[in-house]
């Protein structure tokens, strides 16, 4: 196995701490992820998957323990590399998509290049269009998100995620609030990526269905990893 | 576009309404602090204008003349003397034909005008009316006080029997351009008359000038007041207007003589300008403060709305600082363009005033009002900054927003 994408160990997460309210989220978490995986991150509701993925996506850091991505520490790193790493190393998919309200499809997907490279090329505009193309909106390319459906938007949420070709993607319930029909299409979207770039892949999901379709199913109940293993029963779609 | 132009721009189309409001409201301020500035200014140069349209920057008279006492008290003596203030006769500066080409010379000066001038009476048939004279040589004195344009009929022309007199003066006598009468005076021990031709009558814009001013030749005035060879003071035009009571004070060191600017001399108008300007400057601060409370608080609340945008932003790897910057450009905007919208309203409202406020004839009641170039400049400049401090409380609130927090809501 290659040397781990992102890599935590021992991390706690606490809430209010010092306060009367503090309230301890992660108890202590081991979890490697590799490059080109296929996770599915489960539990129930206030488990702490959605703490877990921040942590991972750099949204926050961890109160304790030690949390390196790209064989780099984040807990020593300045406020401005961290901005940088999620900038070039994570793609973010939410549950509501979460696409800038005031940009076209688009320009939602160049906004991660803009932030990282500067001024928008023509270039990067085609490829943007391309993404947009791939992920079946051909015919949405300058659209405003309130004028697309959820899924339509979420795929563009995941064309942004995936616009600077990062090595990790973190979706939390990206199917969250579609139709099983739409949420399928989601998900098939995101496993060719997967399989076609080598993009690694966490998503948290309420869906059984499709974590089952995962390569590797790490459960988290009451802030503790329950359970960890490769998905013997997923067939390649 | 860099990416802080590019979220601004589009947040403030997004958001039409707020950004015509703010930017409304920062024109609004701007269009009031530069017509008050310009119209102060002006209303204060124009009332400068005119006070100075009949007087020197600077005059320079004899010393006085002191009563001394007859002598000193001697020791262990105590005197009470009462010494009378002499009554002070017309002389002449001492030696003024050398301060002239010093005072010509002199950096700051320009224009410099010796005179004559002293008591007299107007004789027309059975009329007499008390009158000034005045001596002077009209090339020097025209750039002291502008004669030529205040002329109602013939020439600032003075031969050795002509006379330039104001045009109450010339009612008053029943006489016009090219008619005769006599002046009359008692500086020597035997009056002297002698009879002059109008040249010129003339409009000094004061009544009371209208009504005594005789200018006649420098030496006709000589004779005329026995002081042969002299003259009774030496008028100044200075380039630095508000600098006329310093130099007057180092020439009165310099020379011994009395020197008087305009400045001591008009002392009220002074203090009645300097309240206006303080009265400005406290409207314009306001407004100023106003406007920038404005813009800060449609940010504020910018800031609020756009909370999980600012989250998708600095998830997608966007700083704290670019985000900061993205609300101070948006600060920057508005107030530019606010302030752009805001010279064209003052320049519209500046041209309205005076289309409104002129004479009878159709000329403009005041002709030194105008919006300077420079003040645009200082307009939009100093809006720009005032956008930018604005802005900066709700940037800075924009970029401590914790993303992970934004971005759940």
């Amino acid at each position: 196995m290659s040397a781990p994408l992102v890599e935590l160990s021992a991390v706690r997460k606490t809430y209010g701490a010092g306060t009367e309210v503090e309230v301890e989220v992660l108890h202590g978490i081991d979890l490697a992820l590799a490059p080109g995986e296929f996770t599915a991150l489960v539990g129930p509701s206030g488990s702490g998957k959605s703490t877990l993925l921040n942590l991972i996506g750099l949204l926050e850091p961890p109160t304790a323990g030690s949390y390196r991505i790209a064989g780099r520490e984040t807990a020593t790193l300045a406020e401005g590399d961290v901005t940088a790493l999620r900038a070039t190393h994570l793609g973010f998919v939410f549950q509501f998509h979460h696409l800038l309200p005031a940009f076209t499809a688009t320009e939602n997907v160049l906004m991660p290049g803009l932030i990282a490279h500067g001024p928008v090329t023509p270039e990067r505009r085609e490829r943007a269009r391309d993404l947009l193309r791939d992920v079946g909106l051909g015919d949405r390319l300058d659209y405003l998100p309130r004028k697309l459906s959820g899924g339509q938007q979420q795929r563009v949420a995941i064309a942004r995620a995936l616009s600077l070709a990062p090595p990790l993607v973190l979706a939390d319930e990206p199917t969250g609030n579609l139709d099983t029909h739409s949420a399928d299409d989601i998900f098939r979207l995101m496993r060719r990526f997967n399989e076609r770039s080598g993009t690694a892949f966490l998503i948290v999901t309420h869906d059984p269905r499709l974590a089952q379709r995962c390569d590797r199913i790490v459960e988290l109940i009451d802030g503790q990893i329950a359970g960890d293993a490769p998905n013997l029963a997923h067939r390649p779609e | 576009m860099p990416f802080e132009w590019v979220v601004a721009l589009r947040f403030l189309r997004e958001g039409r309404l707020q950004s015509a409001l703010i930017i409304g409201g920062a024109a609004a301020g701007v269009a009031v602090v530069l017509f008050i500035t310009a119209l102060v200014q002006g209303l204060q140069a124009n009332t400068i204008k005119r006070v100075l349209g009949t007087q020197a920057h600077i005059v320079i008279r004899p010393a006085e003349e002191l009563a001394r006492p007859q002598r000193e008290p001697g020791a262990g003596e105590t005197m009470l003397p009462r010494i009378e203030a002499r009554a002070q006769r017309l002389r002449s500066i001492d030696q003024w034909q050398a301060l002239e080409p010093m005072l010509d010379a002199m950096p700051g000066v320009t224009a410099v005008s010796p005179m004559v001038s002293g008591p007299a009476f107007a004789l027309r048939g059975d009329a007499s009316k008390s009158i000034a004279i005045f001596g002077v040589e009209p090339a020097r004195y025209d750039r002291i006080v502008a004669i030529g344009e205040k002329l109602v009929g013939g020439a600032f022309r003075l031969g050795p029997d002509d006379a330039v007199i104001g045009k109450e003066l010339a009612k008053d006598l029943g006489i016009g351009v090219g008619d005769r009468f006599r002046i009359l005076t008692a500086e020597s021990a035997q009056p002297v008359a002698a009879t002059f031709v109008v040249s010129g009558i003339v409009d000094m814009g004061v009544r009371d000038l209208n009504r005594r001013s005789v200018y006649v030749a420098f030496r006709t005035a000589q004779t005329m007041l026995a002081l042969p060879g002299g003259a009774s003071q030496i008028d100044l035009k200075v380039a630095d207007l508000f600098g006329a009571e310093t130099l007057a004070r180092r020439l009165e060191a310099q020379t011994g003589l009395t020197v008087e600017s305009w400045m001591r001399t008009n002392e009220q108008l002074l203090a009645a300008i300097s309240a206006q300007d303080i009265s400005t400057r406290t409207i314009r601060a306001f407004v100023i403060l106003i406007v920038a409370v404005g813009i800060a608080s449609v940010l504020v609340v910018w800031v609020v709305q756009k909370r999980r945008e600012i989250g998708i932003l600095r998830a997608m790897g966007a700083s704290r600082g670019r985000v900061q910057r993205v609300f101070l450009l948006q600060g920057a905007i508005v107030a530019a363009s606010g302030s752009l919208i805001g010279s064209a309203l003052a320049s519209a409202m500046l041209f309205a005033f005076l289309r409104l406020a002129q004479n009878a004839d159709g000329t403009p009641l005041f002709d030194l009002i105008a919006m300077p170039p420079w003040l645009y400049g200082a307009a939009v400049a100093g809006a720009i900054a005032g956008g930018i401090a604005a802005a900066a409380l709700p940037a800075r609130a924009a970029a401590r927003l914790d993303p992970a927090q934004a971005i759940r809501m």
